[in-house]
């Protein structure tokens, strides 16, 4: 069964994502909040936030981009659970196929939808004045990071769309998430925060995200953020897809 | 195949029992389904017709009994019976967002068959669905969309397939498309376990009925042997009027199992609803 794990996987791969290219309203939903966001921050807050930084939309993209990431998993949870709702979930499990492939299909069209959602979000970035003079490598860190973040909301978004019992039920997880930038460093500056809110802030995982984002991005030295943002998200990723797959065997047996 | 598994029914079950937490479903159900034949479990809802089926497709465990499928256990040789068999289930299982032509080649690849575009243009033309091939399955009808979901099922010639109340919500004439279609493939010696709620389905298909009530099997035999054990026929005379499907035919015609027909009768319906 497994000799076909590869096989199957880009085939159910290609058919989610054909969904997507017939359901652009997807994509465009997923980058139209965050663009707003930072429109409305740039634009309308960003003159009275002294953030340290010459500039602000500079100062504020990797936050963005981890909302970006956020509102993308919604749609994860979304497809999963239509899929299971519709019942070619169940067609797809009593197939002589590698079962595994269902699921992965999912996560993998994830990653794809919410890596052009990012794209889209930072190409509108860059129409808004942001400049980088990373090099290669630095922006090859900030895709690895931002990949392995979108992992590890994907397999979190997993459970409800294997558990939900409707659509909003669905979704609705996501929107904690999209908020978590608010309460880090991603907008404003940690040390103006009140000391209860300041401690919050710098010990969840969006704040070293976005710190290691940002030095790549401004060519600082990465510090110990890189490491306590890359071990956030590698143990989010193994305790959801932990989690995920006990819900997947209760759903399959 | 061995000479042990041509020997073997199909479908073997015995002391089957399953609970959804305690709400006992299935309390012990035994039936054997002979190869090559059509065997209707007949149930009314809730009966658990869907659980024996789940359970003998691998898609959910037994609590409690034994049941083999195609001389494979379905708790043991998992992968095996997924190989001999294909499931119809309630809710049509097609993908909406996909053609119809992209249904099949996708079922096609997910059973590594050489040549997918020609298995589905074969299927497409089998039922009838050629015109519809590349149209959104989301604009299908009803009928059109089951047709589909049958032909997806026949892809890779499964050995027993599994039609989980395939005319549930069908309007009469598509319910008699898909009958036609389930007599065809049964000629060709595949094994049907068709689960229903309508005795007139069980009659119109099945060479064996079995009644699910309350979690075990009550009766099981052909349909002369059920026949029997009914109340002898009384002759009444009733004052009969046409039925829907009566209505029905006489309007659209019986001779079609074309579906653009339906769907030109269907959008005049709609049509003249909305100039109301």
């Amino acid at each position: 069964m497994t000799k076909h794990f590869f096989g199957d996987t880009a085939v159910l791969l290609g058919r989610s994502l054909r969904h997507i290219m017939r359901s652009l309203d997807t994509i465009i939903t997923t980058t139209i909040m965050p663009i707003a966001f930072m429109l409305l921050f740039v634009f309308v807050f960003g003159g009275a936030i002294n953030s340290g930084s010459d500039s602000y939309v500079n100062y504020l993209l990797p936050g963005i981009l981890i909302i970006t990431i956020a509102s993308g998993i919604s749609y994860t949870a979304f497809r999963l659970f239509l899929d299971m709702k519709s019942g070619i979930f169940e067609r797809f499990q009593s197939m002589p196929i590698s079962r595994s492939s269902v699921l992965w299909a999912h996560v993998l069209t994830s990653l794809v939808a919410i890596l052009v959602s990012l794209v889209v979000v930072v190409a509108v970035a860059l129409l808004m004045g942001f400049r980088s003079g990373a090099g290669v490598l630095a922006w090859l860190a900030v895709a690895g990071i931002l990949i392995l973040f979108t992992l590890a909301l994907t397999w979190i978004a997993v459970i409800p769309g294997l558990s939900a019992k409707s659509a909003d039920g669905a979704i609705a997880f996501s929107y904690p998430l999209i908020f978590l930038p608010f309460i880090s460093s991603a907008f404003v500056p940690t040390e103006t925060m009140p000391v209860p809110v300041r401690v919050f802030a710098e010990y969840q995982p969006v704040t070293s995200i976005v710190n290691a984002i940002r030095d790549l991005f401004t060519q600082q030295p990465v510090d110990t953020d890189i490491w306590i943002a890359l071990a956030w998200c590698v143990g989010i990723l193994i305790v959801a897809c932990t989690f995920a797959m006990v819900t997947y065997r209760r759903r399959i047996s | 195949m061995t000479a042990n598994q041509t020997h073997r029914p199909a479908i073997h079950v015995r002391g089957l029992e399953k609970s959804y937490k305690k709400l006992e479903v299935l309390r012990g159900v035994d039936f054997d389904v002979a190869r090559g034949s059509i065997f209707a479990l007949l149930g009314s809802n809730g009966a658990g017709k869907a659980t024996v089926v789940k359970i003998l497709s691998t898609l959910l465990k037994a609590d409690a009994g034994t049941a083999s499928v195609n001389g494979f256990g379905v708790a043991t040789h998992a992968a095996d019976v997924r190989d001999s068999i294909s499931l119809t289930g309630q809710f049509a299982a097609v993908d909406e967002i996909l053609s119809g032509r992209e249904n099949l080649v996708l079922i096609a690849h997910l059973r590594h068959l050489k040549d997918p575009g020609t298995i589905a243009d074969d299927l497409l033309e089998r039922f009838a669905l050629t015109d519809a091939a590349a149209r959104k399955v989301s604009t299908y009808s009803g009928g059109m969309r089951r047709r589909l979901d049958i032909a997806m099922s026949l892809i890779g010639n499964p050995q027993i397939i599994f039609l989980d109340e395939p005319t549930t919500g069908l309007d009469p004439q598509a319910r008699i498309e898909v009958w036609q279609a389930v007599k065809e493939f049964a000629e060709h010696g595949t094994t049907v376990l068709l689960t229903t709620q309508d005795l007139d389905e069980a009659e119109q298909l099945a060479d064996r009925v079995a009644i699910l009530h309350q979690g075990r099997i009550i009766v099981n035999g052909t349909l002369t042997e059920l026949k029997q054990l009914l109340p002898p026929a009384k002759v009444e005379y009733v004052e009969k009027q046409p039925t829907l499907e009566d209505v029905f035919f006489a309007i659209v015609g019986d001779d079609g199992k074309d579906g653009d027909a339906r769907a030109t009768a269907a959008a005049s319906v709609r049509s003249s609803k909305e100039q109301r």
